[in-house]
């Protein structure tokens, strides 16, 4: 059965002069699937993202959301299309509060982001989005915190909560997981399956337990350019990866057997 | 609770002064409630919106003379005086407003500063409208509402400056709480996320300068009621400079902060300036200096600081 | 065509001499916020001096002269290590602070010059062997203004060649490009940064001290070349001195043949221009020149 993919990459390129960070990556990824990014440092994963979301402009390929072709919209026309991502640096409003922050998210969605004289305060539609959001990735007794104030594993959830208040269709996670503990890392991986089957999950990620814990695809990248995509088993079993991340040394420790 | 007794006590104040002060000393109080509405379009900008300008004086001066003209020429109703120029300070706002507003930070400021300078140069060359460096002498006195006897008194041209600032201060107010309030802060705080969210951001930077406009086309109306006069003078860089300082003063971000700096500075440069033979500006200098230095987060900010204890996060008026 | 320029060689060429001014004073203000992140609005103040020195010391002979350019510049040097001074305790607070705490410094500048000078815009005389004017092409044309285009055409050629050319210019662009790379490198970035603010604000006082017969000093006149210094490095691209150099030519032209021509729009010129260059190159003039 074929299913037309949520989002196709087609030859996308990124050359800063002679540098080619990304070179020439095609792959799809299908609706609803939960598809990791992985490769060793250097391997050009988060430029991709900020290719695919339109934080950086390509030097060339094709960028196409469901069907449509993206690639000449500036970020912000790309995630109110529904391509929306979270940034490996928590990129939060510090000074405004956890519900605020997805908030802001929230009340462009619901149309409500010109209003002038009504308070925010009074919105119950905007807040109650807002705060469901939080509740559903573990932050709700802290929405009334500055996003300033929060622990360090608190704002990559809120990172995800804002993302998730655009009702995004596909969610890039760049390292989401980046500096969480063991205990926050579980409960992150729980939140993400969690996730509606309506929206698609792309994510970048260093943490392998993890992805093999969530994802049915993956795309290895090597050197900028894009080496295989498959099932979690057969990316495990195969010797290119394995030589990509380590050159030709023993490999049999580097992914594990069993992790979900 | 401690912010709304604040707000009552200094409501009560004003109520009062032109029973307890001398006529020079309400018309000052006048001037500085004038400034205060200046002052808070600045910051609207600078503060909440993280755009610094130093060319709110061009749209003040738009206003002051619409404001004038609509005296002489159209109604002596006060409150048409002030739409009329409120409008004008928009439409100004929105032709200049698109150059600017692609820039962030410091060539976003040097921009604004053009633009207020070319407005003073403009204002002087004019004649025809403006009658240049003479000035537009000859407004009549303001009606503050239908059926009212013009406004001749000091005490109530205060009134009537009193009523049309408690009016804007609301508006800004309400601006600040509502979601267009909690979006400028965003563009401040971190615009490329904002972006990623998938905000035009500078669509709403646009509209958050063309109300900022407005307003100071509000102040400059306010100005030409008071003064009866309105000269180039009046939208030179030293007003956009002391708008600023009073931003500043008053604490960046923070409204009645403005409204206070405002104080601070019209008191500094009119009465202490006055008293040390007229060098206003050597002191509004030193003023500038100690305040960067001393106040890093002006006089809001330190009282921020010494109530933390029991505060609890509200949004920011 | 060749009667029009007939007509108009005169404001072209004022326009040139003006330009060129104006790059002497916009060079050292776009360097300095290129690399230090620094707006200073006391650099109007800077060209008063420079200016003032000029009205006090130039008597007409040659030695009062060379008197006027030494002592400003002198003073421009300590000035601008005063400011680098004032303003390096800001560093990590953001634009806004800088330039309040710089226009408080021009304000109280401008006054203390007021008490000393008076309050009016006191003409200058260049020494007296400069002081009369030939005939160019059929036009009258003060000698002084094309001596200046002269000096000042060299003046920068040597900046540019310096800034482009040399390593110490390669070390300076390099500061601006990436600071902390170049501290990484072992080199001492304050002493980059009081050297440019020095630099700067003494070619802003040799500016005023040579320009003083052009553009007379006199309160207001800070301000006025200070926006004029601004609109030059923005359209001229921040940080760049070839940026610096193209805006200044344009700004001049606009200012001098511009209002010449359209007399009655002259506010708006200025305004426009900006705006003309902003819209088809927002990155400023530099950005055509240069690979990016």
């Amino acid at each position: 059965m074929i299913t037309a993919p949520a989002l196709e990459l087609d030859g996308v390129t990124k050359h800063y002069g002679s540098l080619r960070a990304v070179e020439g990556v095609s792959l799809s990824v299908q609706p609803g699937t939960r598809h990791a990014v992985i490769g060793p440092n250097g391997a050009g994963k988060s430029t991709l993202f900020a290719l695919v979301a339109g934080t950086l402009p390509a030097t060339a390929g094709r960028v196409v959301l469901h069907g449509k072709d993206v690639t000449g919209m500036p970020e912000h026309a790309r995630a109110t299309q529904g391509l929306v991502r979270t940034f490996q640096h928590s990129s939060l409003f510090l000074k405004s509060t956890a519900v605020e922050n997805v908030a802001l998210a929230v009340q462009r969605q619901q149309g409500a982001q010109w209003s002038m004289l009504r308070p925010l305060r009074r919105r119950t539609a905007i807040l109650e989005r807002s705060r469901e959001l939080l509740a559903s990735i573990g932050l709700a007794d802290r929405s009334g915190a500055l996003a300033g104030s929060l622990s360090h594993g608190e704002r990559r959830q809120l990172e995800v909560a804002v993302a998730l208040g655009t009702e995004p269709s596909v969610l890039l996670l760049d390292e989401p997981a980046a500096g969480m503990s063991a205990a926050e890392t579980a409960r992150f991986k729980q939140m993400v399956l969690d996730l509606p089957r309506a929206i698609t999950v792309m994510l970048v990620e260093h943490d392998l337990d993890l992805v093999f814990g969530l994802a049915e695809a993956v795309t290895v990248m090597h050197l900028g350019q894009h080496l295989m995509t498959g099932s979690p088993a057969d990316v495990r079993a195969s010797d290119e990866v394995q030589r990509a991340y380590l050159g030709a040394e023993d490999t049999s420790d580097l992914f594990p057997q069993e992790a979900r | 609770m401690r912010g709304r007794i604040g707000y009552i006590v200094a409501l009560l104040a004003l109520l009062s002064v032109p029973w307890v002060m001398g006529p020079y000393a309400v018309a000052t109080v006048s001037k500085i409630l004038v400034f205060a509405v200046l002052a808070m379009s600045v910051n609207l900008l600078t503060g909440v919106s993280g755009l610094p300008t130093l060319g709110q004086s061009a749209y003040f001066g738009v206003g002051a003379y619409a404001g004038a003209l609509t005296a002489i020429h159209l109604t002596d109703l006060g409150p048409a005086q002030v739409v009329i120029a409120a409008l004008a300070g928009a439409v100004a706002a929105a032709l200049t407003g698109p150059v600017a507003v692609r820039a962030r930070g410091v060539p976003f400021l040097m921009i604004t500063l053009a633009i207020g300078e070319i407005a003073y140069s403009a204002a002087g060359r004019l004649d025809s409208v403006t009658h240049g460096t003479d000035g537009l002498s000859g407004i009549p006195p303001v009606v503050a509402a239908p059926g009212l006897a013009p406004t001749v008194n000091e005490g109530l041209v205060f009134y009537y400056v009193l009523a049309v600032f408690l009016v804007l201060f609301g508006a800004v107010a309400l601006l600040l709480r509502s979601p267009f309030g909690l979006t400028l802060r965003g563009l401040r705080d971190n615009e490329a996320r904002l972006k990623a969210v998938g905000y035009h951001t500078t669509a709403y930077a646009l509209v958050g300068y063309v109300i900022a406009g407005a307003i100071a086309g509000a102040a400059g109306s306010l100005w030409a009621s008071a003064q009866r006069f309105v000269a180039p003078g009046d939208l030179g860089f030293e007003v956009a400079a002391l708008a600023l300082l009073a931003v500043i003063v008053g604490g960046v971000g923070s409204m009645w902060g403005a409204c206070l700096g405002a104080a601070v500075v019209i008191v500094a440069r009119d009465y202490i300036g006055a008293n040390l033979s007229g060098h206003g500006p050597l002191l509004l200098g030193v003023l500038f200096v100690a305040a960067v230095y001393l106040l890093p987060r002006g006089i809001s900010g330190g009282l921020r600081q010494w109530r933390r204890p029991a505060r609890k996060q509200e949004v920011a008026a | 065509m060749l009667d029009w320029f007939d007509t108009n060689l005169v404001s072209m060429v004022d326009g040139v001499a003006y330009g060129l001014l104006l790059f002497t004073l916009a060079v050292g203000l776009s360097l300095v916020f290129g690399m230090m992140d620094v707006l200073n609005l006391a650099h109007g103040s800077l060209y008063l001096v420079g200016a003032f020195a000029a009205y006090a010391l130039s008597d007409g002979s040659w030695l009062g002269f060379a008197l006027a350019i030494g002592v400003g510049m002198v003073a421009g040097i300590f000035g601008g290590g005063l400011l680098a001074a004032m303003t390096a305790p800001l560093s990590g607070r953001g634009h806004l602070d800088q330039a309040a705490l710089t226009l408080g410094v021009s304000l109280i500048a401008a006054e203390v010059m007021v008490m000393i000078f008076g309050a009016e815009v006191v003409p200058t005389q260049p020494p007296d062997a400069l002081a009369g004017s030939a005939s160019i092409l059929g036009h009258r044309y003060p000698v002084y203004r094309l001596v200046f285009i002269a000096v000042a055409g060299l003046l920068a050629v040597g900046v540019y060649v310096a800034f482009e050319r040399s390593s110490l210019g390669a070390l300076v662009r390099a500061t601006v490009a990436d600071r902390d790379m170049v501290r990484a490198m072992g080199v001492d970035t304050r002493l980059v940064l009081f050297g440019v603010f020095a630099f700067g604000a003494a070619l802003a006082a040799l500016g005023g001290a040579l320009g003083a017969p052009i553009l007379a000093p006199g309160p207001g006149v800070d301000e006025n070349v200070l926006v004029l210094s601004l609109v030059v490095i923005v359209i001229g691209g921040l940080g760049s001195v070839k940026g610096a150099l193209l805006g200044a030519l344009v700004i001049g032209q606009v200012q001098t043949l511009g209002v010449a021509l359209l007399p009655t729009y002259a506010p708006f010129l200025l305004f426009g221009a900006m705006l003309v260059v902003l819209a088809w190159r927002p990155q400023g003039l530099a950005s055509l020149v240069t690979r990016s």
